[in-house]
C-alpha cells in the first residue's frame, strides 16, 4: 500500500489490522466446530424452536425427501397391494386393509440417513415383518428377502435373521398419520437399526430368496448391512443401538 | 498500473475492476446462482411435492460446488492476477477508522478505501463460506470417511451457512441495483473520478498521487 504518511494523515489510517484474515479464519473455525458439535447444537435449537418452524429452518429436524426415479409413485390406499412370494409355503397378496387387521406394532424411533441428517422421535406404526413372514410360512433354504418398490427402480435386501428383528416393520402409519406419498406411502418398510436407505419406500413386493441380492443403493456402493454404528457385518454387534 | 490510468483517453475515470477481476466475479456469480437455484428444491423437497429429476439437480449442485473455488484461485494465482492480489490485500487490511465505521454501522466519519468496510466484509464472508460450504458439502458427498455425528454436524453447518449466503447475496444484489455507478463498473471496469472522490476518497487520493508521480517522471 503506497500511501505516503504525512502530517495531516491521522495515525489510525496508517496502522492496519488484518481483519480479513481474522474474520475468514474465524468463520472457518465456526464451520469446523459446527461439524463436530452441530449434532448437539441442532438438537438443542430444534427443541427450542419447535417442530413447526423446525421443518423449514436448519435448526430443527427435517426429512429430506429422496426419490431415485425423480417422481413419486402415487398409489391409492384402496388400490394398494403387497405381494409376498418366492420361497414361501402360502404366497399371498395383501391389501392395505388386510395389513391393518394384523397385530399392530408401534414405536418412536429416530430416522437416520447415512449422509448425516436425522429426524428423532418419529412415530412409526405397522406390522412386524416377522409376523408377515410367519403368515406366509418361510420355506427351508430361504436366506434373504428382496424388497421391491412401486417406483419400479428401488430395491432392498435383508437377511431372514435381520427381518426377524423386533423393530423392523412394514409401516402404514408414520408421524401420527397414514404414511404420505412423499414418505413412501401408503406402505413402506422401516428398518430401525439401519440407515434410512434400507427403509424402502412405496413397498410393492417381498420375495423370499436363497441368497442376498444387493439392492439399488448397495449396487451404488452403500453397505448391504447398513447398521447405524457403521459396521457392515450380517448381525448387529450392538443391540443397544436399536 | 498508474501509467495505464494516466494514459487512458479520459482522465475522468479510473479502472476499478480489471478484466481478470470481472471475469472472476461473473464466473463466481454464475456458480453461486446455479448453486442457490439448485439448493432450493434440494432443501425444500418436502414442500415441492414432486421432485423432478432430483438426481440431476443433485449432480449439478455437486459439480458446481466442486468448481466453486476455481475462478478465484485461477484469477488470484495466475500471472494475470496482480490486481486481484492487490485488492485482496486491501480487503484484508483494515484501518482503525474502518473498524470503527463498521461497528457504528456507518455513523463515524471515514475516508473510504477502494472498498468500504461493508463491501470488504461481504468479500470475506463469501470467501469463507466458499471454504466452509465446500468442506461440509464434500463431507456429505463422500460421507464414508467421517463418523455419523460429524455428517449430521456437516449437514447442519452446510444449511446454516447456506441460509446466511442467501441473505448476504440478496443484500449484495439489492445494493448493486440501487448503486448504478458501482454496478456499471463490474460490467465495464470503469468508474468516474467524481464517484471515486465521493465514495472511495482514500483510493481516489492514492490514485491521484500515483498519476502525479507518473506525470512528473
Amino acid at each position: 500500500m503506497s500511501t505516503t504518511p504525512d502530517e495531516t494523515t491521522p495515525v489510525e489510517t496508517t496502522k492496519r489490522v488484518n481483519v480479513g484474515r481474522r474474520v475468514f479464519l474465524g468463520l472457518a473455525a465456526v464451520g469446523a466446530l459446527g461439524v463436530v458439535i452441530g449434532n448437539k447444537v441442532q438438537n438443542f435449537l430444534g427443541n427450542a424452536v419447535g417442530s413447526g418452524l423446525g421443518g423449514l429452518l436448519p435448526f430443527g429436524d427435517r426429512f429430506r425427501i429422496y426419490s431415485i426415479t425423480g417422481t413419486y409413485p402415487k398409489v391409492k390406499a384402496s388400490d394398494y397391494r403387497l405381494q409376498v412370494s418366492g420361497l414361501v409355503q402360502r404366497p399371498k397378496t395383501f391389501t392395505l386393509a388386510e395389513l391393518q387387521t394384523m397385530p399392530v406394532t408401534s414405536f418412536v424411533k429416530t430416522f437416520q440417513c447415512v449422509t448425516g441428517w436425522r429426524v428423532p422421535d418419529v412415530h412409526w406404526e405397522g406390522v412386524l415383518l416377522s409376523h408377515l413372514l410367519d403368515t406366509v410360512g418361510v420355506k427351508p433354504g430361504a436366506v434373504a428377502l428382496k424388497f421391491e418398490s412401486y417406483d419400479g427402480a428401488d430395491t432392498e435386501s435383508l437377511t431372514i435373521d435381520q427381518a426377524h428383528l423386533p423393530d423392523v416393520i412394514v409401516a402404514y402409519r408414520m408421524l401420527g398419520a397414514p404414511v404420505t406419498t412423499e414418505h413412501g406411502g401408503p406402505v413402506r418398510l422401516y428398518v430401525a437399526p439401519m440407515f434410512g436407505y434400507k427403509s424402502l419406500k412405496w413397498l410393492s413386493a417381498i420375495r423370499v430368496v436363497n441368497q442376498v441380492l444387493p439392492g439399488f443403493w448397495e449396487e451404488n456402493g452403500y453397505p448391504v448391512n447398513g447398521w447405524l454404528d457403521g459396521t457392515t457385518g450380517p448381525t448387529n454387534p450392538d443391540p443397544q443401538l436399536t | 498500473m498508474a501509467l495505464t490510468h494516466a494514459a487512458t483517453p479520459s482522465t475522468l475515470r479510473l479502472l476499478r475492476f480489471d478484466r481478470v477481476q470481472r471475469a472472476a466475479h461473473w464466473a463466481n456469480a454464475a456458480l453461486f446462482g446455479v448453486l442457490m437455484a439448485t439448493a432450493i428444491p434440494l432443501y425444500f423437497g418436502t414442500l415441492f411435492g414432486i421432485v423432478l429429476q432430483r438426481h440431476v439437480i443433485e449432480m449439478i449442485h455437486l459439480w458446481c460446488g466442486v468448481a466453486l473455488p476455481v475462478p478465484i484461485i485461477v484469477s488470484l494465482l495466475g500471472p494475470w492476477g496482480h490486481q486481484m492480489r492487490h485488492d485482496l490485500r486491501r480487503v484484508n487490511y483494515w484501518t482503525r477508522d474502518e473498524i470503527r465505521w463498521l461497528l457504528s454501522m456507518g455513523k463515524t466519519p471515514l475516508q473510504a478505501d477502494k472498498f468500504n468496510p461493508g463491501q470488504k466484509l461481504n468479500t470475506i464472508f463469501i470467501g469463507a463460506s466458499i471454504v466452509v460450504l465446500l468442506a461440509t458439502g464434500s463431507m456429505l458427498q463422500w460421507f464414508r470417511f467421517f463418523p455419523v455425528p460429524w455428517r449430521t454436524g456437516a449437514t447442519f453447518v452446510h444449511d446454516v451457512f447456506a441460509w446466511v449466503v442467501f441473505v448476504v447475496v440478496g443484500g449484495h444484489i439489492v445494493m448493486a441495483l440501487t448503486h448504478r455507478d458501482s454496478l456499471k463498473s463490474i460490467f465495464t471496469g470503469w468508474i468516474s473520478v467524481t464517484w471515486a472522490r465521493a465514495h472511495a476518497t482514500h483510493w481516489f487520493k492514492e490514485k491521484s498521487t500515483e498519476s502525479d508521480t507518473a506525470r512528473s517522471e
